[in-house]
């Protein structure tokens, strides 16, 4: 890579000769407050916050778009870049509400602590007009304040150069431009697949989760209810984040022991129903495989992923395995079989999961998930709003002793912990797939073709002498890519993993904030070493999945699982 | 009035509007940038850009219909709602200012009976603001479809809008 020499506050700094001045300061330790950037998206140069003096330009340029050149002298603090950054802060605090107090992302958000380090404390333009906008909360996933959107349009160039979902635009002009989907609706209204990526990268409270804390508490509240949780694969290895800890470490015990603190009766794994996904998607594999089905056969356990194929691809429905998700699986099997077990009302049951995911709040809705003869999960909270609620009730994590999930569902197999990561779910069903098809005990587990960030992975295995060509996507606009192909019949694949968000649910809409591919990579990290430290690593090997089958449920695809495990989709037309 | 709400949400999404579209369509076929002329034949079609219309032109260019609204939004040559058979632009540009263009737009607010950016009920007359119309000499002017009035004064107005049914 050819690089230059440049100087940035006086350091010598070499530089690839295609960075950006903000990415070269980066490098060296400088720091230069950004806000429209995000490092996961490409860069617009909107805000003009992070502008730099910098020779050969004329006037100050904004270093997060502005390439280095060999012997440029940078300066990023002189008292026109302070005067200028300043100004950009107070503008923006000219028409955004002042209630910081009360506002959900306190704390979190961007453009607080900006104004903080910045020492914006005179509010000069506070004379001015306000913008005013209904709040958009017509959907069980997302809430829109437009009031606090600072138009840096990061949830546009997510929602558009990374999921291709382009329901955001700016729209109108000058004081009254804003972010909208088509004709200002609600998102309700138009092709949203609730990924939730644009509250990923939202800086503001512009763009949240829907707050469903308030409905836990009191469920947990509530003498009468038996409140029991399940606990997604990928939230064990971010969590931390949200209690100050390094992206990466894994706090499984400690969050059980946290929930269970919390209230919560009984604490569930859903890496149990993740192998319970296994068992069922691997064997209708198997099954579409040996009796001429519907291929390539596509997951279905990211409810983001899953909208935007009844959105975008009514047609392919039938390429979807009918195994409902981890979540969905859960949901049913603890209103019957767990209920059953341990002799309580379903009626009484308040099934709660803690997802990384802002669809999965849809998904718990979907008429489909039933099947208990109740809404099969009652409420979805996020990872951030776990964070919240061991904040609010004054948890001392780290100091927590580690607690083990309650049993039965409370085992999971490596196969189910990967569920968490892009290729995860492809993995752990080829590990059973394998298995079921040979006849064998196979040692080989780790399927590496299938790791990784890149957003189309493709891979032919030999299984017991068949081919076997397997395709996984992560983002919605890789997977988008993949469907047309299959539509246009040149996905020549016969399975393949489709996960909505990048990097799969580590980097779920729900996540912790602040995200990026290298947070999420210490997040894969830890995902794989929890596979890889588990003494059984494969679904079918899991001695609560045995247990569940021989003693209660039958056969995979038998008569019960499909009444419980499997669903059906349906066209949306938004 | 239902039946000719209903009509409104209906236009420029039937067959026929589809093939009148189609053929706006063909004459850009293949050209890079050809949303904003295609936005202004179509709109010399209706008069304004129904949404239906909108739709069907994000669905046959492969623009996403959210980009399409930013545009439509962002200049203001293109108008969502339905507009009148005689467009009036008052100029408010120095000149005219200085001249009482404020007196003339105030006195076709009041003769109309709509503010500045609406319609008529009758739709006889869509009211509208400009920047300048370069026609500084004769100001305070106001142009209806195209053509120029100039040297205004209150009093003239009704004679003037009696000419256009």
């Amino acid at each position: 890579m050819e690089m230059v020499n440049l100087t940035i506050n006086g350091v010598k700094v070499q530089a690839p000769k295609n960075a950006t001045i903000l990415e070269a300061a980066k490098s060296a330790g400088i720091h230069i407050p950004t806000l429209c950037y995000h490092p996961d998206l490409k860069p617009e140069g909107a805000c003009r916050l992070c502008v730099v003096e910098a020779t050969g330009a004329r006037g100050l340029v904004a270093s997060c778009c502005y390439p280095v050149a060999e012997g440029m002298v940078v300066q990023t603090n002189t008292a026109q870049v302070r005067k200028a950054r300043r100004l950009v802060v107070e503008l923006l605090l000219a028409s955004h509400p002042k209630g910081c107090l009360s506002c959900r992302k306190s704390g979190d958000c961007e453009l607080q602590r900006i104004a903080a380090d910045l020492d914006v404390r005179n509010h000069r333009f506070d004379w001015g007009e306000r913008k005013t906008y209904t709040l958009d909360d017509s959907n069980p996933c997302l809430v829109r304040d437009q009031e606090k959107c600072i138009l840096c349009g990061r949830c546009i160039r997510m929602c558009r150069d990374v999921q291709g979902m382009n329901v955001y635009s700016f729209a109108r002009r000058g004081f009254h431009a804003m972010v909208a989907a088509a004709f200002e609706q609600d998102l309700s209204k138009v092709a949203c697949s609730f990924c939730g990526q644009c509250s990923a990268v939202c800086p503001t409270a512009a763009i949240m989760e829907k707050d469903d804390t308030e409905r836990v508490w009191d469920a947990i509240h509530d003498p009468d209810k038996i409140v029991v949780c399940q606990v997604a694969p990928s939230v064990r290895v971010a969590l931390g984040e949200e209690v100050g800890l390094a992206p990466g470490s894994i706090v499984t015990g400690k969050m059980v022991a946290g929930l269970k603190a919390m209230g919560f009766d009984k604490v569930f794994d859903t890496n149990f129903s993740a192998d319970l996904t296994i068992m069922e998607e691997g064997h209708e594999f198997v099954d579409r495989l040996q009796h001429g089905g519907v291929l390539p056969m596509v997951t279905s356990c990211s409810p983001g992923w899953v909208n935007m194929c009844e959105l975008k691809y009514p047609d392919l429905l039938p390429h979807l395995s009918t195994a409902k998700s981890p979540q969905g699986m859960f949901g049913a099997v603890i209103k019957t079989y767990w209920a059953e077990k341990a002799n309580v009302n379903p009626a009484k049951i308040v099934s709660v999961s803690v997802m990384p995911c802002i669809a999965k709040k849809a998904e718990c809705v979907r008429p489909q998930l039933r099947d208990s003869g109740f809404q099969d999960v009652d409420i979805v909270i996020t990872t951030r709003e776990l964070g919240k609620m061991l904040r609010e009730d004054g948890i001392d994590f780290t100091r927590l002793p580690d607690a083990e999930f309650d049993s039965p569902l409370g085992y999971g197999s490596g196969a189910g912990a990967i569920f968490g990561t892009t290729g995860g779910v492809m993995e752990a069903a080829l590990r059973t797939v394998a298995d079921v098809v040979t006849g064998q005990d196979i040692q080989q587990v780790d399927y590496k073709a299938v790791r990784g960030f890149e957003e189309t992975k493709e891979a032919t295995l030999n299984i017991a002498g068949k081919e076997i060509r397997i395709a996984v996507c992560n983002t919605l606009g890789s997977a988008m890519k993949m469907m047309d192909r299959v539509r246009a019949g040149t996905a020549n694949y016969h399975f393949i993993e489709v996960m909505a968000c990048p990097g799969g649910c580590i980097g779920g809409g729900g996540q912790p904030i602040p995200t990026s591919k290298a947070i999420k990579k210490k997040r894969m990290e830890a995902i794989y070493s929890i596979d890889s430290n588990s003494k059984i690593r494969k679904s079918h090997e899991n001695p609560e999945i045995k247990i569940l089958y021989d003693t209660w449920m039958g056969k995979p695809l038998g008569e019960k699982a499909h009444r419980l495990l499997h669903t059906h989709y349906s066209p949306q037309n938004r | 009035m239902a039946s000719q709400a209903t009509n409104i949400a209906v236009v420029g999404g039937t067959d026929a509007d589809h093939a009148k579209i189609d053929i706006i369509l063909k004459k850009y076929e293949g050209q890079k940038g050809s949303l904003i002329p295609i936005l202004q034949d179509t709109q010399d079609l209706y008069n304004y850009l129904p949404r239906k219309a909108l739709e069907y032109i994000a669905e046959q260019t492969g623009n996403p219909i959210s980009a399409i609204y930013g545009v439509v939004t962002f200049y203001s040559q293109f108008h969502l709602n339905p507009r009148g058979r005689n467009i009036v632009r008052v100029c408010q540009g120095t000149a005219c200012h200085v001249r009482g263009g404020k007196t003339i737009l105030e006195t076709m607010e009041k003769a109309l009976g709509v503010k500045a950016g609406h319609t008529t009920d009758d739709a006889r007359f869509t009211l509208e603001t400009i920047a300048c119309l370069g026609a500084c000499g004769m100001a305070p002017v106001m142009q209806i479809n195209g053509e120029t009035h100039g040297r205004l004064t209150p009093e003239i107005i009704p004679e003037i809008l009696a000419k256009y049914k």
